[in-house]
């Protein structure tokens, strides 16, 4: 329990830590309307997400690379406040496109990255 | 520093969410359907509305402690990748209605929760 708690908080600092510095880079060098860094952030979480579970059944792993690292890379909360300001300024068309590009592009590139994992895995 | 107060953040976030995941996964069947995942997710939208609005909208608060707990552990506490897999799973098994209650429960009680948090709950635990 102890060891396996340590997995996760070791994953959780370190995906935290990449969340903040690729959406930082985003807002420097491309600030946009709708939140490219968040939505890189959660796009390439979701795929490595779905190729990790894809690729190996270890529970350790998962817990240190998925449930830690990936859970805290991704993020759910900003997704909805940035979502939540562009819906009550005048930029609704944005956050509803915000919206569709997250939840089908995470699901869509959650299930590459299981296939792809599968594939690597099966070679 | 900021590095490690974003980190140190981030460990008290994803723990947090791993021990809901846990209860979750004594008192109600997973399998069936991720809510673990739902109640960290749907907490933590709330919670980053007040914070937002209480503490990073406030020139007063240190920088760093806002970064801390706003992106490191709020952050963290919450998970978009976890969704996706979840989503990919349900569908999987076959638990289609589930699959789609699942996301549209997570979109709009999502959003809810931040926009109650954001631009409700301030008033009464202003600083």
């Amino acid at each position: 329990m102890i060891f396996h708690m340590c997995l996760v908080g070791i994953g959780g600092f370190f995906g935290a830590i990449c969340r903040y510095l690729i959406t930082s880079y985003f807002q420097r060098i491309l600030p946009r309307r709708i939140p490219l860094g968040t939505l890189a952030v959660n796009w390439i979480g979701s795929f490595l997400l779905g190729y990790l579970l894809g690729i190996t059944e270890d529970n350790e792993l998962t817990l240190l690379l998925g449930t830690g690292f990936m859970g805290a890379f991704t993020t759910f909360s900003t997704f909805n406040l940035e979502t939540v300001k562009l819906l009550t300024s005048k930029e609704k068309t944005a956050g509803f496109i915000y919206i569709a590009i997250t939840y089908t592009g995470g699901i869509l590139l959650a299930f590459l990255g299981l296939v792809a994992g599968k594939i690597v895995k099966g070679v | 520093m900021t590095y490690v107060f974003i980190g140190s953040g981030g460990i008290v976030g994803s723990l947090l969410r791993y021990l809901i995941s846990i209860l979750n996964e004594f008192y109600f069947m997973q399998d069936v359907f991720p809510f673990g995942t739902l109640v960290a997710n749907l907490t933590g939208a709330f919670l980053i509305g007040i914070f937002t609005r209480t503490f990073t909208e406030n020139e007063k608060v240190n920088r760093t402690l806002v970064l801390s707990i706003g992106t490191g552990a709020i952050g963290s506490y919450t998970t978009m990748s976890t969704l996706s897999t979840e989503t990919i799973r349900l569908i999987d098994h076959g638990e289609l209605i589930l699959a789609v209650l699942y996301i549209v429960i997570s979109l709009i009680g999502g959003l809810a929760a931040s926009w109650f948090g954001y631009f409700h709950t301030y008033r009464k635990v202003r600083i």
